[in-house]
């Protein structure tokens, strides 16, 4: 789940299914140079990786033509960077697109809501280009229902549909990938906003076998005919992954679950009976459901829980890897009886709810645990803080083999995040977030500067890093000195003056993303880093202390960079040189002609 | 006037949101005199019976890009005397700074968690209960209402209790169809409910009022409620052109005048 993950990378292809050589039925032997080429190609099948393949290409004009054939995924980090025509015009035989549209910050409201990253342009410029192609990964873009039915009209095979943090689009869109997609394997819409036109689009995916392999809307806000539904999953033989939406209840998650034992991953909806059902529910035997389906490693959903119905799931713990419980406000005595007997499990994203004790437990019984989440119930700045500085020394001594965690609290102090980086040498990402702004350590009354060092020092591959909490340009530093590896970096309410962004932007010298709020950065900063942004995806500075006049001498220096002032609503008009957002990013195609009246384009 | 103190005593208390607890008992007396009136002692007639004027809670501006706006600041405008906030236009010139970062716990985007993950409490505290009253309060964990625009391609939906004031729903608003506002907002932004005049102007006009249907199946003017007496009574939310809204205000001020 880190950033680094190339979402679906596609497997090599089988060499036997090669295309045959024309050049013996034509010629009795091929050129010389053609023969390095046709090696070439075949050698370069095998390339998936992204950044292998783009170093390839750098060899020389030969290779960078024979990858630019050869390549069958293509994925672009920032939308903007690169025109639609110039992708297809340089990658003839793509399959398989991923594309990322709006910052992160963007989730928190921090962006106007019509910014941009449309994907319209895309489907009509690939819908000429790429006949056969079958996959689109999308996050944090902006669908139409057109652009659906664009796609559904022009990719004859098409395969996987995933959209992640996507919106604009409504139910006609979706009814319209149902019907038209006949080859449909994958729809996939998390953390995506679908609106509701009323449109009934289950009962729009053709009738007979499907080869649906994954269904996953389990945060479409629409009611959702279930009769339908439970056709569609009966007639699903290849059906692994279903996440349900909330509306789904319980007795309806039973009666589509005896239709599909063979589920990998099960996304549980409400958990939970329905208003309609009510006390004259049938009572179905829950648990027995749970035992048929001898393959699920994934579980989640639990989206309104009535927690007495927990045990239904005992029989399958044994082989989860991954859970899921964030929406699932239960308390330490009825998370151990789960908890205790997952002993494989990988992946663990809880409320806080469970408390300090429910970590404890987590700690003594996942010794494999790789990746945890801890969200807050109650999500403000001044609420009781039921996990602290003891949760978090627990699961440091418990899990040495995490890799990745994401940790909401109310207090903290360094001894812990201290002691988390010596007993977690492999972690990759490192996101506290204590809610309180400048808080410093809860007990010495320090700013959290020595934890967070402690982590950039002790974790060698750490690339991802978000903090909080009280920090001086020390902890900066730190960051810039030993975060050599920091890929992405997330900065907020941090710092005391330009010197600690200077530590940063000219000590990490792998930085992709930066994202900051509300730190006293200025100008004097941001001119220190000219010498990376082209190496970058982007950088976001919102609420600092930049001035129009900085910003317009980055435009000027890098010429390639695209600088956007955003504004925020009632400021549009402030012409005081204060800047409300910096979002800027490198692009081969200058910049674009779709923005809104609250963006300015330096 | 006993009623009167009544009626202060259930603002003193907390009664509505807003921070209506500092006023002053000699503005708050109550008065005969019919809404729209646009004096001073109308408005606090309204404030005394517990319902706020619309003036005073709603800055329902949907595109917020205008030279004069700024949003107001509710909790300044009860608690200064004298006649010149009543009229919300000038109190918009005179507060003219900025949104500022509000205080603790208001700030945008802070805690970083996904709107989804905002909502919890108030489903989640109704979970203690037994099943079956869970049926009833699980009803009102959400209320979600649909909201259209006239001239727009396709309605949203939100989530009422997801906003604890007018003014945020305003910016929300604002801020869904900010694309489909036509023309310039002007200086005027808002329904000064106390001065009829200046509401017929507005609806004569062609800018955009928030409207919504009751739980009586009536179309009113967003504001003349209480917030929360709002979220209970709106089934849905419809933003139409001033012209076309005209024909509410009359029946709103009734309504209004029915209700104290």
């Amino acid at each position: 789940m880190s950033e680094d993950d190339e979402p679906g990378r596609p497997q090599p292809p089988d060499p036997g299914s090669k295309k045959t050589r024309n050049c013996a039925a034509v010629h009795p032997s091929p050129h010389p140079d053609r023969v390095l080429e046709i090696v070439l190609e075949h050698v370069l099948q095998f390339l998936t990786a992204r950044r292998d393949r783009n170093a390839a290409s750098l060899v020389c004009k030969s290779w960078y033509r024979t990858e630019a054939l050869t390549r069958s995924h293509v994925f672009i980090g920032n939308c903007y960077s690169v025109s639609p025509s110039r992708v297809t015009a340089r990658f003839p035989r793509v399959r398989s697109v991923a594309i990322k549209g709006r910052p992160r910050f963007a989730d928190f409201n921090l962006m106007p809501l019509n910014w941009g990253a449309h994907f319209g342009p895309w489907v009509a410029t690939m819908g000429k280009a790429y006949p056969w192609l079958e996959r689109v990964y999308l996050k944090r873009m902006s669908l139409t229902d057109r652009d659906l039915c664009l796609l559904g009209d022009s990719f004859v095979g098409f395969k996987e549909l995933e959209l992640v943090c996507c919106d604009g689009f409504g139910t006609g869109g979706l009814a319209a990938i149902a019907s038209k997609c006949s080859q449909l394997r994958v729809l996939d819409l998390s953390d995506t906003e679908v609106m509701n036109d009323g449109v009934d689009w289950i009962s729009c995916f053709p009738e007979g076998e499907t080869c649906l392999e994954s269904l996953i809307f389990d945060y479409v806000e629409c009611p959702i005919n279930f009769e339908a539904l439970e056709s569609l999953v009966a007639r699903s033989p290849a059906l692994k992954k279903l996440r349900l939406n909330r509306e789904v209840s319980l007795g309806q998650l039973y009666r589509l679950m005896v239709r599909a034992p063979q589920l990998t991953h099960l996304g549980t909806g409400a958990f939970g009976p329905s208003e309609a059902q009510g006390a004259s529910d049938q009572e179905y035997d829950y648990a027995s459901a749970f035992s048929a389906c001898k393959s699920l490693v994934c579980l989640s959903g639990f989206r309104e829980i009535v927690p007495e119905y927990l045990p239904a799931i005992y029989p399958v713990c044994a082989n989860l890897v991954s859970l899921n419980l964030s929406h699932a406000n239960i308390n330490v005595e009825q998370l151990k009886p789960i908890i205790c007997q997952c002993r494989k499990l990988q992946v663990l994203w809880v409320l806080d709810s469970v408390c300090d004790e429910g970590l404890k437990a987590v700690a003594a019984a996942c010794p494999d645990l790789r990746e945890l989440r801890v969200f807050p119930f109650d999500p403000q700045e001044d609420a009781e803080g039921p996990v602290s500085e003891v949760g978090l020394q627990a699961i440091s001594e418990g899990c040495p083999k995490l890799e990745s965690i994401l940790y909401f609290c109310q207090r903290m102090t360094n001894a812990a995040v201290i002691a988390m980086s010596k007993n977690c040498p492999d972690l990759v990402v490192f996101r506290l977030c204590i809610m309180g702004r400048h808080q410093p350590d809860y007990v010495t009354r320090e700013p959290m500067d020595e934890g967070f060092g402690a982590i950039v020092m002790n974790c060698k591959k750490l690339t991802r890093l978000a903090t909080s909490g009280l920090m001086t340009d020390r902890a900066f530093a730190y960051i810039g000195k030993y975060g050599k590896l920091v890929r992405t970096l997330s900065v907020a309410f941090a710092g005391d003056s330009d010197t600690g962004l200077k530590y940063v932007l000219e000590g990490c010298h792998n930085l992709q993303k930066l994202e900051i709020r509300d730190s006293p950065f200025g100008d004097a900063a941001l001119l220190s880093g000219l010498h990376h942004y082209y190496n970058m995806r982007f950088l976001w500075m919102s609420s600092c202390h930049l001035s129009r006049q900085g910003c317009r001498e980055v435009a000027r220096a890098l010429p390639r960079l695209v600088v956007e002032l955003l504004s925020y609503e009632g400021n549009e008009k402030m012409d005081d040189g204060a800047v409300d957002v910096l979002y800027m990013y490198r692009s081969l195609d200058g910049p674009r002609n779709d923005t809104s009246e609250s963006v300015t384009i330096l | 006037m006993e009623v009167s103190r009544k009626m202060v005593n259930l603002l003193g208390g907390g009664g509505g949101g807003g921070g209506v607890g500092d006023l002053n008992l000699k503005e708050t007396e109550l008065c005969l005199g019919l809404p729209g009136g646009g004096s001073s002692e109308v408005a606090e007639t309204l404030r005394a019976t517990g319902k706020r004027g619309f003036s005073e809670t709603v800055d329902l501006k949907l595109n917020l890009q205008t030279e004069e706006s700024a949003p107001l600041d509710l909790k300044e405008v009860p608690v200064k005397n004298g006649p010149k906030e009543k009229n919300l236009l000038s109190a918009a010139d005179s507060a003219k700074d900025p949104a500022k970062p509000p205080a603790k716990a208001q700030v945008v985007g802070w805690p970083p968690v996904r709107s989804y993950r905002k909502n919890m409490m108030a489903q989640k505290s109704s979970k203690d209960e037994s099943p079956i009253d869970q049926k009833l309060s699980t009803a009102s964990a959400a209320a979600f209402v649909k909201v259209s625009m006239d001239g727009a391609p396709y309605l949203r939906k939100v989530d009422l209790k997801m906003y604890n004031s007018y003014d945020q729903l305003s910016d929300a608003l604002g801020k869904m169809f900010s694309s489909f506002t036509m023309g310039n907002y002007g200086a005027q932004g808002m329904i000064d409910f106390m001065n009829e005049s200046k509401l017929m102007d507005l609806l004569n006009s062609s800018e955009y009022v928030p409207t919504y249907e009751d739980k009586d199946g009536d179309w009113m003017l967003v504001g003349d409620v209480p917030w929360e007496m709002f979220v209970e009574s709106c089934k849905r939310l419809r933003i139409m052109k001033g012209s076309e809204a005209i024909g509410l205000a009359p029946r709103a001020m009734e309504k209004c005048k029915s209700r104290s």
